[in-house]
């Protein structure tokens, strides 16, 4: 059955993906495309950073990964729509925690009325007032 | 908001800017059409005026706005700052430390004692909206003017004890409003509402989740919410918790 991996910025179909309750079984060809972390000897790993498979192996299932579990133990909120065809990995309590404990003010890039992309760093050097709103 | 122009024309020489969000997953579009060309209508302007505390002079300076005005239709900033509510704002230093954390941009809850069908504000109220959009005014002019001199900026340590921190319950209402979002996206209007309301019932306190969530469902209601039955009655079954926490600064009247 195929799902939709929105993982952060990350979207992608994946055609062999397979959905039971809260756990998605990922085919380990697909891992990187869907989530940037890849199966390597070391455990699954993003850049420099691994985190070993656990000792019972419970992410793997032959050529297949548990995507779900290894997000909920990374400390990701995971959800799915009532069909578990879509998910979506968002990022950790602790590190949107930890970003905001360090006093600066989270940076992020979003378009102006034109359409014309502005990030909170461009501003450096100015004192800023950063005023949210909305329409409704 | 005229009152953002009026301030950022008076202390951009001072190396200062605003930079707006709106929180519209309709898009630019929403955000676009509740920036009027001349600002707000006249006929709203007493209603405005008072209850936002513009004086003339402000109004006077009331147009499009010509700093930035970004649209956010993910509520990344919301979700980065934990940010329940708007307007809200925060004051960034020059090297990017936040010297305020998120707080309302000078509104308080006088609004919950308008009448609901004439929207006039009994005289006490509409003083008390005023006095606290001016304090709030003068504090930040007082902060451009003097940096990390001026009593309303605070030291890091303070900053950050001050700083609200995002529950993991937050971070999980935020995943359900992006999965709602983007079944949006796709133009399923029925599955959006099934997951933004996870999101709402999750996180009852973001008005943000419930006021879009409503908006999303039927855009008829952009703009209006503020004058809907539903939304009166939503915030008076707040009883005794506030709708905008008080914002803490000398000065400001008592809520």
């Amino acid at each position: 059955m195929a799902a939709t991996v929105l993982y952060r910025d990350q979207v992608s179909e994946i055609a062999q993906a397979s959905a039971e309750g809260e756990h998605l079984w990922v085919p380990v060809a697909d891992l990187e495309r869907a989530s940037g972390w890849q199966l390597k000897p070391e455990g699954a790993c993003k850049g420099k950073a691994c985190v070993p498979v656990p000792r019972d192996r419970s992410w793997l299932r032959g050529e297949q990964f548990d995507l779900a579990a290894f997000a909920r133990h990374l400390g990701e909120p995971v959800v799915h729509d009532d069909e578990g065809r879509v998910w979506l990995f968002a990022e950790p309590a602790d590190v949107k925690r930890s970003r905001l404990q360090s006093g600066e003010a989270p940076d992020f890039a979003l378009p102006d009325l034109d359409g014309r992309l502005h990030r909170l760093s461009d501003y450096r050097g100015k004192k800023v007032l950063l005023y949210a709103w909305a329409s409704w | 908001m005229p009152v953002w122009q009026a301030i950022y024309e008076e202390l951009r020489a001072q190396n200062f800017v605003v930079i707006s969000v709106a929180f519209d997953s309709a898009g630019a579009a929403a955000a676009r059409a509740a920036i009027k060309a001349d600002g707000p209508p006249p006929e709203m302007a007493p209603v405005l005026k008072n209850l936002m505390g513009w004086d003339d002079e402000v109004w006077s300076r009331a147009g499009r706005p010509t700093y930035p005005c970004l649209i956010d239709e993910q509520h990344i900033v919301a979700e980065l700052y934990d940010m329940v509510n708007v307007p809200t704002a925060v004051w960034i230093d020059e090297r990017g430390q936040i010297v305020r954390p998120p707080e309302s941009g000078g509104s308080t809850d006088s609004f919950r004692k308008m009448d609901p069908a004439t929207f006039s504000l009994p005289e006490d109220a509409a003083t008390a909206a005023r006095k606290a959009r001016s304090v709030y005014l003068n504090a930040l002019r007082d902060w451009v003017k003097n940096g990390e001199r001026s009593r309303y900026a605070y030291k890091r340590e303070e900053a950050i004890r001050r700083t609200r921190m995002p529950t993991d319950g937050a971070a999980m209402a935020s995943a359900w409003f992006r999965l709602g979002k983007h079944f949006h996206e796709k133009g399923d209007l029925a599955g959006a509402q099934k997951y933004l309301k996870k999101a709402v019932a999750l996180r009852p306190e973001s008005w943000n989740f419930r006021r879009q969530t409503s908006v999303l469902a039927d855009p008829a209601l952009t703009g209006q919410l503020n004058s809907q039955p539903d939304f009166f009655a939503a915030v008076a079954a707040l009883g005794d918790r506030h709708y905008y926490e008080p914002i803490d600064m000398e000065g400001m009247p008592k809520p």
